[in-house]
């Protein structure tokens, strides 16, 4: 050992020692390794290296994939503002420039006294209770100029967040309207109990009878997904949770597992039992860490019921227990392939598919991949039986769905509604005038204009994973697209050449538009970067990538109108743009330091 | 079924492949071409360039992780798929710094001779410009990291052949970049040396060896002398 890595020993053998120096842990090693310094620090890189026996070059790879981990020293208080179209809504711009100017900080750099750093971070999940943001990785939300002036203070005041007023980490659930699941009372045991009674083979019919399909998204059949995997071969199997919920607008997921975490670690234990799985895996995002300690003492009063742990509820054959992983700020970790890569300590990028998870998921084994609502809604099913829940909903979408909704509206919050809910209903619901437009599913999902509010929520019409977030006519629907291809260049991975580059060119491209230098060629554009992106992209994120700027493009197309403002291709380049960094060196602004505007409107 | 008498047909052509190859291993194998720049025989697939793209019945897949099967109909050298590729090339040279003229790689450059076969006339696009080192601290080779396309042979190949991991990526999305394994983050306080298979693998110029600069003069180089397409990979003049 080194004279620079033994100082790390002292905070790092723990660590080590508590995720046996297994590098499958590496991701959970290095979040918490990096609570010491605030970043991780290059000696403690080597010491982790030396102890893991595993390459640096690897573990820096893994450190630079995360937004969330820090090669370089960050400030004391790390303040993430939550940069969501929602967030935007609600003025976080102007509340943190009201913050850097307060402080003296620059966003995007630490000030000079290491005492902080600002900037913007994807969607946080609180749009219903927002502007918010993170502080040190907790999340403050109901934003204020007064709120930010408190917050100001108490950092120049040097103030520990563990001791800052309990009502800034207050987080409400906001559910509206409850249904066959929020409404259920569930009993811890309950449904695997009838489990137990009926059978593994019984219960896996009950799932397959309900027709419950993936409530993440894809809408994969659940009974299917849970048959595939028990039948395939393997040294042994793994239920996932997927709680990474990073699809800006999503956060029902939150609340179920604020509220419900029974209903969603038993479908999980459930799913065990029919499967054949001894160990399960909640992947949480960093943004949810404060739920940690509370999921933690959820599971360990299960363990005490015994409806976690070895012989649970008695059954001798049968054991399983749940651990809980964290995510460190990737929405490309919420993809499942790369939700593994990641759980197995690594870089999140998207595998080569197939094979599937079901056949080869975590350490390659058969791996179960769900939505945390869709294990939840397994309780359910479970409990009463399959054809009740098929009973419910449209013939192809049965059941319920929650909404997150967000946005314009006086309402915000859950929503648990049927299958074939109408658009209109929801607005109607949650108090929505004068709407122009809902995002329903996030970036990656339908731009919704008024002539279609009719339409349904359900697999065969309107498909979504929760988001729904509601644009009334104040709003610039060519802002919103340009935030969602923002958020979709900064989640890109990097694997592939379409996305990683496309969706930066995109991004580009609507900056472009946005400083007055678009034409009609842009959108011949834009065209073709959708083409290939949607044609040749790796996964989910790059295809989807280019949705926004279509949908907006084909349903507000005056929003565009009005940046389309040369008949012809204008370069992005501005050439006086491009003074401004000389005129801030020598301090001038008067008319002879700028040049005459060539790109002027004609 | 008589899994040796397997056959797919590209562009009309039948070829035969055996069980657990991809498309583009049974083309080559049948020397047939099929444009690519992350794939080389000796290594894994790893599917991220996606310049291999194919029509496998009807279906778009990158061909150099896509499983042949028996009976596919797979589509390669059409206009539509050609301009796809042709955009994917573009996008790489603006996302980098690529200066052919000045680079000793020049001619027997994967991405300048993928270039020229698909007939690309220009960058297209905005160029990024992006601020990327020269590491020149190892005594024998230097990396001219502008010119990196990320196509990670250099990382498999340092893992898989010489079992050294001297090279990995790091960053994300657009940020993405290959790093070394050194805390000083230069390749001369790495134990990367010129007889290993990374030193050999890098498709365009940025692992490249010291003090031989043009020894094989422009013009005379593999590419110079017969477009990508009629060279068996990965034959390159060693310079
Ligand atoms: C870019 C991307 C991000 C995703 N993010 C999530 C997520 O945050 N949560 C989730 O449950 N599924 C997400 N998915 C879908 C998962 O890949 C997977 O289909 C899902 O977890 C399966 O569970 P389900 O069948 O219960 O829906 C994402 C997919 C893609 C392509
Ligand atoms: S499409 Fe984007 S996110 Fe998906 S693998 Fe490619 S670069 Fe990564
Ligand atoms: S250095 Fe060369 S071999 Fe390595 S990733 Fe970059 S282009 Fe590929
Ligand atoms: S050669 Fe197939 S993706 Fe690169």
């Amino acid at each position: 050992m080194t004279i620079q890595t033994r100082s790390h020993a002292g905070y790092l053998d723990p660590i080590l020692v508590k995720h046996q120096h297994n590098p499958n842990n590496l991701l959970q090693i290095l979040i918490e390794a990096q609570q010491h310094y605030g970043h991780i620090h290059t000696d403690a890189i080597a010491h982790l290296s030396e102890q893991l026996q595993f390459p640096r070059s690897k573990i820096e790879g893994v450190v630079g994939f995360y937004s969330f981990l820090y090669l370089k020293p960050q400030g004391e208080y790390r303040v993430l503002f939550s940069d969501n179209i929602t967030d935007r809504m609600l003025g976080n711009m102007d509340l943190m420039e009201r913050m850097c100017a307060q402080l003296w900080v620059e966003s995007g750099k630490v000030s000079e006294d290491g005492l902080l750093s600002i900037n913007t971070t994807s969607c946080t999940g609180m749009c219903d209770q927002g502007p918010a943001l993170l502080v040190n990785n907790i999340a403050i939300n109901h934003l204020s100029p007064e709120r930010v002036n408190a917050i100001s203070e108490l950092i120049r005041e040097r103030v520990p967040v563990s001791s800052w007023p309990a009502e800034f980490f207050a987080i409400q659930d906001n559910i509206r309207r409850k249904d066959i699941l929020l409404d259920s009372h569930f009993q811890p045991g309950s449904a695997l109990s009838v489990l137990f009674r009926s059978g593994a083979q019984r219960g896996l019919d009950e799932i397959k009878a309900s027709r419950l399909r993936g409530r993440g998204g894809a809408g994969f059949s659940t009974g299917m997904k849970w048959e595939f995997c028990r039948d395939a071969v393997g040294d042994a199997h793994y239920v996932v949770c997927n709680a990474d919920e990073g699809e800006p607008g999503t956060f029902k997921d939150r609340v179920l597992l604020n509220g419900y975490a029974d209903m969603v670690f038993e479908g999980m234990t459930a799913c065990a039992r029919i499967i054949g799985a001894k160990k399960g895996f909640l992947y949480l995002r960093g943004e949810y860490v404060y739920l940690r300690e509370h999921l933690q003492a959820v599971l360990q009063r299960r363990r005490q019921q015994s409806l976690l742990g070895q012989c649970i509820l008695g059954n001798d054959d049968f054991s399983f227990d749940i651990e809980i992983h964290l995510g460190a700020g990737a929405y490309i970790c919420g993809e499942e392939s790369a939700l593994i890569e990641s759980l197995e300590g690594k870089r999140g990028t998207p595998r080569n598919r197939p094979p599937f998870p079901v056949t080869n998921g975590y350490l390659d084994q058969p791996t179960v991949v769900n939505n945390v609502e869709t294990f939840a809604a397994a309780s359910l099913i479970l409990l009463n039986d399959g054809a009740w829940y098929a009973g419910i909903g449209t013939a192809t979408s049965s059941g319920t769905k929650i909404l997150s909704v967000s946005g314009d509206c006086q309402r915000p919050g859950l929503y648990e509604y049927p299958f074939g809910v109408t658009v209109a209903e929801v607005l109607e619901d949650c108090g929505a005038r004068n709407t122009q437009a809902v995002q329903i599913s996030g970036p990656s999902g339908m731009c919704i204009s008024q002539a279609e509010f009719g339409r349904r929520i359900a697999f065969d019409d309107i498909p979504t994973a929760g988001a729904f977030m509601i644009f009334d006519q104040r709003r610039d629907m060519f802002e919103v697209a340009r935030n969602f291809v923002r958020f979709f260049a900064h989640e890109s991975c990097g694997f592939c050449t379409p996305c990683r580059v496309g969706t930066s060119l995109l991004s580009n491209m609507m900056d472009k538009l946005a400083n007055g230098h678009g034409s009609p060629y842009d959108f011949s554009e834009i065209e073709k970067l959708n083409v290939i992106l949607q044609s040749t992209s790796h996964c989910g994120l790059g295809h989807s990538a280019c949705n926004p700027v279509l949908d907006t493009i084909k349903k507000f197309r005056s929003a565009y109108e009005k940046r389309m403002i040369h008949e012809d291709f204008v370069p992005a380049f501005d050439l006086d743009f491009a003074l401004t960094q000389a005129r801030q060196m020598t301090g001038r602004d008067d008319s002879s330091a700028h040049l005459e505007r060539l790109n002027e409107p004609r | 079924m008589n899994p040796d008498k397997q056959t797919f047909t590209l562009d009309g052509k039948t070829i035969p492949f055996c069980n657990g190859q991809t498309i583009i291993q049974a083309a080559m194998d049948a020397g047939e071409y099929i444009p690519h720049l992350c794939f080389n025989p000796e290594f894994k697939p790893h599917g991220s360039c996606k310049l291999c793209t194919v029509k496998a019945d009807g279906r778009t897949t990158a061909s150099c992780t896509q499983f042949a099967q028996d009976g596919m109909v797979v589509e390669s050298n059409t206009k539509e798929i050609n301009d796809e590729r042709r955009v994917l090339l573009q996008m790489l040279f603006v996302e980098g710094n690529h200066f052919c003229p000045s680079c000793e790689k020049s001619g027997n450059c994967q991405l300048q001779a993928t270039a020229y076969e698909l007939n690309m006339m220009s960058p297209h696009f905005d160029q990024f410009f992006p601020d990327r080192p020269l590491d020149a601290s190892h005594p024998e080779y230097f990396l001219d990291l502008n010119r990196c396309i990320l196509c990670s042979l250099c990382v498999r190949a340092s893992r898989d052949v010489d079992g050294k991991n001297v090279f990995a990526l790091s960053g994300r999305g657009i940020k993405s970049h290959v790093i070394v394994n050194a805390q000083s983050g230069q390749l001369g306080d790495t134990d990367f040396a010129g007889d290993d298979k990374a030193a050999q693998v890098c498709p365009v110029g940025v692992i490249l060896k010291k003090r031989v600069g043009f020894s094989v003069p422009i013009g005379k180089r593999s590419f110079d002398e017969q477009p990508i397409s009629a060279t068996p990979h990965p034959v390159v003049k060693e310079a």
